[in-house]
């Protein structure tokens, strides 16, 4: 069967770096982002979409990649990076009624956005968001869409309007179809993220992102946010770091002593 | 008291109810009426099991299409199921599929999600989420604002026990009406993982993990594991290399672990790693280079070849308990 050109939508996050410590702050215990990045979970899935298109002749050819995020002004520094990877046009969704929103009220924005690009072959997404983790918005988001829903993929082919994906299971691997449109997560195992080149980097500034608010979306702002989020965080407390134990440098009977400290915590 | 519906899949391995689903019971029964939802058979066995845990419905289904599609199905059975007995909460295990219906039945019935729950408890009518958050620097306590909540709950939330007085179950069988996306992930073939014999990653008292120090020998880790009774856990590093399967991983895209001990051995400790287990209750790290990040976290540390330190370990072992 013929592989015609692809209209992709890969959702994209701007997340709190992890190398660095992250807190929640303010009486809405919400997640603090300065030293924001993309979510590098999203690169796999925005990679799992450039192959696809690349394959297909890319953007010359038809085929279209957009980088969608829901977020305040500042995540469109996701968008850009997308961008700067390969992807063609850049969708944000920014409203100040957006904080606070749970992954109920997220893919429920997240749907409203994708419908309002038209018919689309498939939506990519990353296993799960480097802060929230939850791994629940791709799921939710298929179900609000009507689309198949294909997760933890960690291989991804298409071959005519057929998509098929490898997911590894702890008891099983199974191999998955579906017909296009579909949903698909994919994971750190799906392939090996590009990097934003020099070229890459010169071109997104010529590529189009849209930002819209949920007005232009049909959204009401009583459906996202605190108010329409369906969980409440009620208590939050930094765990105590961590701190060093004992250490020892091995002089020939860090075995012994290793079990002596087992047999110590009552471990033996 | 309101019913609680817990979620058992007896597709893949029926005849018996798992560790993380006598947990569930217990709990639903601590907070209302247990209602279990089985995908699959309800065999004898099963059926005892569940009235020893205090079910007082089961309700099921045996449609083909749930094991034919990927999740969804499975998440139309548990919604259509909650809504027939007025659930005020649906309690489902924290593997993927778990979380991924509990996506899709928050959807269904306009219901609060929380994912990864470490423990639950009742606050009068509302269960109350427990969980870490930001690779374990935080814990929050989160509940669902809506009618209904939804909670994916990890293993060991509670400890199982079994009702005071058994019931009497009657099974009613239910007619699911899949949606038609529903059907649209179909499961083309299905093959077996190797089992290990050993522990479950995240059932394990005690984890042994290797990482780019093992240089491709997991043996040393494999024998220390085995003589602790403990599961074996990789970092990502070690799993990218083929040396050992990718469902060993622990980490921030592998399996987060909370063990009474993790012996982290010939893993240096990047941020990623840490996220699966710095919630672990004592950690212990075997590493030749006295710089890894993995010291900074770790209870007892060992700078030295884990070729020498692990098989001195595996034979003092051995030699205390001759």
């Amino acid at each position: 069967m013929e592989n015609s050109a692809l209209n992709i939508v890969v959702l994209v996050k701007y997340v709190p770096d992890a190398q660095f410590d992250r807190h929640l702050t303010g009486d809405a215990r919400t997640i603090d982002r300065s030293e924001s990045i993309l979510s590098e979970l999203d690169e796999y899935a925005l990679e799992a979409a450039l192959a696809l298109t690349d394959a297909r002749g890319g953007a010359k050819a038809g085929n279209n990649v957009t980088a969608l995020t829901v977020g305040p002004a500042s995540a469109a520094v996701a968008v850009k990076k997308s961008l700067q990877i390969g992807a063609t046009q850049g969708l944000h969704v920014s409203d100040e009624a957006l904080a606070g929103s749970d992954a109920s009220a997220t893919s429920l924005v997240l749907a409203a956005a994708i419908k309002s690009l038209g018919p689309v072959d498939l939506v990519i997404t990353g296993m799960a968001s480097t802060d929230a983790e939850t791994s629940i918005v791709p799921a939710q988001l298929a179900a609000r869409l009507g689309l198949p829903q294909i997760t933890f993929a960690s291989a991804l082919d298409v071959a005519g309007t057929t998509v098929t994906a490898r997911r590894d299971g702890d008891d099983f691997s199974e191999e998955i179809q579906a017909t296009l449109p579909a949903l698909v997560s994919v994971t750190d195992q799906a392939n090996d993220p590009r990097y934003p080149n020099f070229k890459g980097i010169l071109a997104a500034k010529k590529k189009k992102v849209t930002t819209v608010s949920l007005a232009e979306l049909g959204v009401s702002p009583d459906a996202v946010g605190h108010a329409g989020s369906l969980t409440q965080v009620t208590a939050a407390a930094e765990r105590p770091a961590r701190t060093a134990g004992t250490i020892i440098t091995d002089s020939g009977d860090a075995g012994i002593q290793l079990v002596d400290f087992l047999a110590a915590q009552k471990l033996i | 008291m309101s019913a609680i519906v817990v979620f058992v899949d007896q597709l893949d391995a029926p005849g018996k109810l798992s560790g993380t689903a006598t947990q569930l019971l217990t709990l639903a029964r601590s907070a209302g009426e247990p209602v279990a939802v089985v995908a699959g058979p309800v065999g004898a066995e099963v059926l005892a099991e569940l009235g020893a845990y205090g079910v007082a419905r089961v309700l099921n289904s045996e449609q083909a299409e749930l094991a034919q599609y990927l999740v969804a199905p499975k998440a139309d059975l548990v919604a259509q199921a909650a809504a027939a007995v007025s659930a005020s909460a649906v309690l489902v295990d924290n593997s993927a599929a778990g979380k991924e219906i509990a996506a899709r039945v928050g959807v269904t019935l306009n219901a609060g999600v929380i994912t990864d729950a470490v423990t639950v408890t009742a606050d009068g009518g509302t269960l109350l989420a427990h969980k870490s958050v930001l690779a374990g620097s935080w814990t929050v306590e989160a509940r669902a604002t809506s009618a209904v909540s939804v909670i994916a709950v990890k293993s060991h939330a509670v400890e199982a026990a079994a009702a005071a007085a058994p019931s009497a179950p009657a099974v009613e069988a239910v007619a699911v009406a899949f949606a038609p996306a529903s059907l649209g992930a179909r499961v083309v073939s299905r093959t077996p993982r190797a089992a290990s014999g050993r522990p479950e990653l995240e059932d394990a008292r005690i984890v042994v993990a290797g990482g780019r120090g093992v240089d491709g020998d997991f043996t040393p880790i494999e024998e220390l594991a085995d003589v602790l009774g403990a599961a074996v856990g990789a970092s990502r590093a070690a799993t990218d290399a083929g040396w050992i399967s990718h469902a060993s991983q622990v980490g921030q895209t592998g399996k987060k672990v909370s063990p009474q001990l993790y012996i982290s051995v010939g893993i240096s400790g990047a941020i990623q790693q840490k996220a699966g287990m710095q919630t672990s209750k004592l950690i212990v790290a075997v590493n030749k280079d006295s710089e890894s990040p993995i010291f900074e976290i770790a209870d007892f540390g060992i700078v030295g070849d884990l070729f020498q330190v692990l098989p001195q370990a595996v034979e003092e072992i051995k030699r205390r308990r001759a």
